[in-house]
């Protein structure tokens, strides 16, 4: 869990003749490290704008910590990414403690289910979604106020790994 | 198969993997469909969230709201002795006599020897009475 940070990268051309004072421009981006964030902020910018790496300057780069870790949220993310015959965009709902948690989930269930890999994947948006703005069922079914649901087919996991026994005397009861 | 302990806002759980294992504590609030989030004031386990896999539901539940603070919690588990509560089930009583077994000085082995010889002993000899009884009399 959070294999990801989420870094504010503000980077600018660096100052000529004709503009001393160049525009400074910001980006959020999630990247497991510093190093890469900046990568990435010059990935994007040189989209954006005429300016690259070795015309630039990073201003600063500061890592964005999660205002309150501990409390669930619904988060919608917004993605474009690059499938084997075309690039597509999406909208993806997630239900996690962090920022990170949801773009890092987010990953890895792009990589599972479209082979997509970091590389093809821009985030575009990540917001947090109130629970009447839900649109997807499987959100939706967790938002209600006096959710329960049992555990119908329990594996009791041994304590540590000098309880695991490779032959057992009875068969295992999965009920609860 | 009727379903009897659910995951539920005041669940207590016990936790049976990890450094916290052992311990209990209460379901604060329900993440997504594999994870739930747990505290335990009173028994030392931090605010997290936890997977199913790691937890075993007890019988017991707290009314408390979602999201409660960890303050109101601890009032609420030692108001009504979530702790002693279970303990006196017989699940908590298993637990510590697999607990006592396991922290047997060789010494208390061997008490635990003699006794189990000495209640053989007394069982033995009634099986005796009434063996040779059956095999006088119905044969």
């Amino acid at each position: 869990m959070s294999r990801f940070h989420e870094y504010q990268v503000i980077g600018r051309h660096s100052p000529t003749e004709k503009e001393p004072t160049p525009r400074l421009y910001r980006m959020r981006i999630f990247a497991p490290n510093e190093v890469v964030a900046k990568s990435r902020f010059w990935y994007f910018l040189k989209k954006a704008h005429k300016v690259k790496k070795a015309s630039g300057e990073i201003v600063s780069v500061n890592e964005i910590f999660e205002k309150k870790p501990l409390t669930p949220n619904n988060y919608g993310i917004w993605i474009r990414y690059d499938s084997r015959s075309g690039t597509h965009n999406m909208y993806k709902e997630y239900r996690e403690l962090t920022r990170n948690d949801a773009v890092f989930a987010c990953y890895q269930d792009m990589a599972a289910r479209h082979r997509a890999r970091f590389r093809s994947i821009h985030i575009l948006k990540v917001e947090i979604i109130k629970d009447e703005d839900v649109r997807r069922p499987y959100i939706k079914q967790l938002l209600d106020k006096d959710l329960k649901f049992p555990l119908p087919h329990r594996v009791v996991r041994p304590s540590s790994k000098k309880y695991v026994q490779t032959f057992v005397a009875a068969r295992p009861n999965t009920f609860v | 198969m009727v379903f009897k302990k659910f995951v539920e806002v005041g669940r207590v759980v016990l936790i049976t993997y990890g450094e916290d294992a052992g311990k209990l504590a209460v379901v604060v609030d329900i993440v997504d469909h594999n994870r739930v989030l747990i505290d335990g004031p009173t028994t030392g386990v931090t605010r997290q969230s936890i997977s199913f896999k790691r937890l075993s539901l007890t019988p017991l539940v707290v009314k408390i709201p979602a999201l409660i603070g960890s303050k109101a919690l601890s009032a609420v588990v030692a108001e009504e002795d979530i702790v002693g509560k279970f303990g006196q089930t017989a699940w908590a009583k298993k637990i510590q006599i697999r607990k006592t077994r396991a922290e047997l000085s060789d010494f208390n082995r061997f008490q635990l020897m003699v006794a189990k010889k000495e209640r053989r002993a007394i069982v033995g000899k009634e099986f005796a009475k009434l063996r040779t009884a059956y095999l006088k009399s119905g044969k």
